[in-house]
């Protein structure tokens, strides 16, 4: 069962409390930009066996969106954190580094 | 060109003549042999669609230098747990050209195999049990028509013939109506990989189990072989036939795919005395549900609404489904809940599968069978057997990788709901 703790309101509840919301941190591309971008952005996921850095909405809860960083294989939760960031923050990724050494995210790790 | 291996047909007489010596004579079904240093073509995955690949491949067109490597056990993945649903009642012309023809090889597979893999046409009723869904059937229906595919709306007095176990009158979940397709059915899911493990393996191929690929070796954008733990294997031609793990080999390769991987779960109950000759499906409440030939009913529920590779599936979708199912069928409320498990199923954007070449030359990929590869075993077996052999196969035209650029889908996501 998965456990998510939202970083919001601190509440920590099992995953029917909360909705996925698919890959996290994605750099969006619209009207103007090349094919191949529009492409990537609209179904070139990541989908990693491993760690997964993805979003979330607290449903039954607060209702606010935010991040995780979870595995896909083990279903280990690496943390919570707030949606207005690009990218995990520095204790979560040392989190993650240190269960999983060499892990990579697109173009940061 | 491989030797092909000489192995005694099944048949009647056969059973008889064993039953003399105590059936002592049976030889094993196909052989182990050890990887060679090189094959003509290599297909990576040993279940349903991979075999059945490898099979075409000899049998239309006369490529029987093949291994197929399998990183488990043969049929050990979705091929082994699904619900061995079969049906044609697609929406779109491609996927329901593509699903008709593997309806249809299915029917003499036994026969074409000399393997007994208990093909039963005992029909799939699909619920309508919202207004949407009458709606979105009576337009399947016609579709149908039109492409050849025998499906009819039928009303729900004619439902409770076909399934005398339904409850029309749920208080959520009325039955209005349901597509029903006499000539789909059932099949065994083990018995379609062995089946076509034996006619690859005596066609002189060699199934290879427990053997992973670890890296996929290319030169000049061009595929050479494959590093597995049993050495490396050269090849000309491979074909990537993983299903849940199709983005992983992908990676390998060099590309990436629109395809993310999620746990789909079923569940049997204990075998209880026959009381359902067809297969029901209601896909308002994401559960579908048969018996098998050993009494267990055979529930199939809805998918995890997050990425992840488990092969076991959250929870609370068997407390959801089955709960839906009570309602439809109140029968099997006291029925005690015998096994569950998961299988990492392969999404794409539009619900239909990729049957394409890829980026890197003489590679090719079959994946993106979602929820409902089973049906499509012969099928997309046929197809891109013929798209590896030849470059080009008119079943699975449209189902090529460009289409996501291009924005062409082949959109089933509305047709064919989470339940395939």
């Amino acid at each position: 069962m998965l456990i998510l703790e939202c970083p919001y309101c601190g509440v920590k509840g099992e995953e029917t409390e909360f909705t996925g919301g698919g890959e996290a941190h994605l750099k969006r591309f619209g009207p103007g930009a090349s094919d191949d971008d529009f492409h990537g952005y609209l179904f070139k996921r990541e989908n990693p066996k491993g760690v997964h850095l993805e979003r979330w909405r607290h449903t039954n809860g607060c209702g606010k969106w935010f991040h995780a960083a979870r595995n896909t294989v083990t279903l280990e939760v690496y943390g919570t954190y707030p949606a207005q960031t690009t990218e995990p923050p520095k204790d979560i990724k040392d989190k993650i580094s240190a269960r999983v050494p060499g892990w990579s995210w697109r173009e940061f790790s | 060109m491989s030797e092909t291996r000489l192995m005694k047909r099944y048949s009647a007489f056969a059973v008889a003549k064993e039953a003399l010596k105590y059936h002592m004579g049976w030889e094993r079904a196909w052989a182990s042999p050890e990887p060679k240093k090189k094959y003509d073509a290599i297909i990576i995955g040993a279940g349903g669609h991979g075999l059945a690949t490898a099979y075409y491949l000899g049998k239309n067109h006369g490529i029987r230098n093949v291994a197929i490597l399998e990183k488990g056990w043969l049929g050990g993945g979705n091929t082994g747990r699904n619900t061995t649903i079969i049906r044609s009642n697609y929406l779109q012309d491609a996927s329901a050209a593509m699903y008709e023809k593997s309806r249809s090889l299915y029917e003499t597979l036994s026969q074409d195999l000399n393997y007994n893999i208990m093909f039963s046409p005992r029909g799939v009723i699909m619920l309508a049990q919202t207004q949407h869904e009458v709606r979105g059937y009576e337009r399947t229906a016609h579709a149908n028509a039109l492409q050849g595919v025998k499906t009819e709306f039928i009303s729900p007095s004619r439902v409770k013939e076909l399934c005398p176990i339904i409850n029309l009158e749920g208080p959520r979940y009325p039955v209005l109506g349901g597509l029903w397709q006499a000539r789909g059915g059932t099949a065994r899911h083990d018995a379609v990989a062995w089946g076509y493990a034996r006619a690859c393996s005596a066609m002189g191929m060699d199934v290879i189990q427990k053997c992973e690929v670890s890296g996929i070796r290319t030169e000049g954008g061009k595929v050479t072989g494959v590093s597995t733990n049993k050495g490396d294997i050269a090849c000309d031609k491979l074909g990537i036939v993983v299903a849940g793990h199709s983005g992983h080999l992908a990676d390998m390769a060099g590309f990436r795919l629109p395809i993310e991987s999620v746990a789909l779960q079923a569940l049997v109950s204990e075998p209880i005395k026959p009381c359902m000759d067809v297969v029901v499906m209601a896909n308002t409440v994401h559960g579908y549900m048969s018996q098998s030939d050993k009494g267990e009913m055979v529930i199939g529920g809805g998918a995890d609404g997050y990425n992840n590779y488990t092969q076991r599936g959250s929870f609370h979708h068997i407390e959801e489904t089955v709960r839906a199912l009570i309602e439809t069928f109140p029968m099997i409320s006291r029925l005690k809940m015998l096994r569950q498990w998961g299988g990492i199923v392969d999404m794409t954007g539009d619900r239909s599968p990729i049957l394409s070449k890829t980026p890197v030359e003489n590679v090719f990929i079959n994946c993106g069978w979602g929820t409902g590869g089973f049906k499509a075993i012969p099928g997309s077996g046929w197809g891109f057997a013929e798209l590896m052999a030849k470059g080009y196969s008119p079943l699975t035209a449209e189902f090529g990788l460009e289409r996501f650029y291009e924005g062409r889908f082949i959109d089933e996501s509305v047709a064919a709901g989470v339940a395939h």
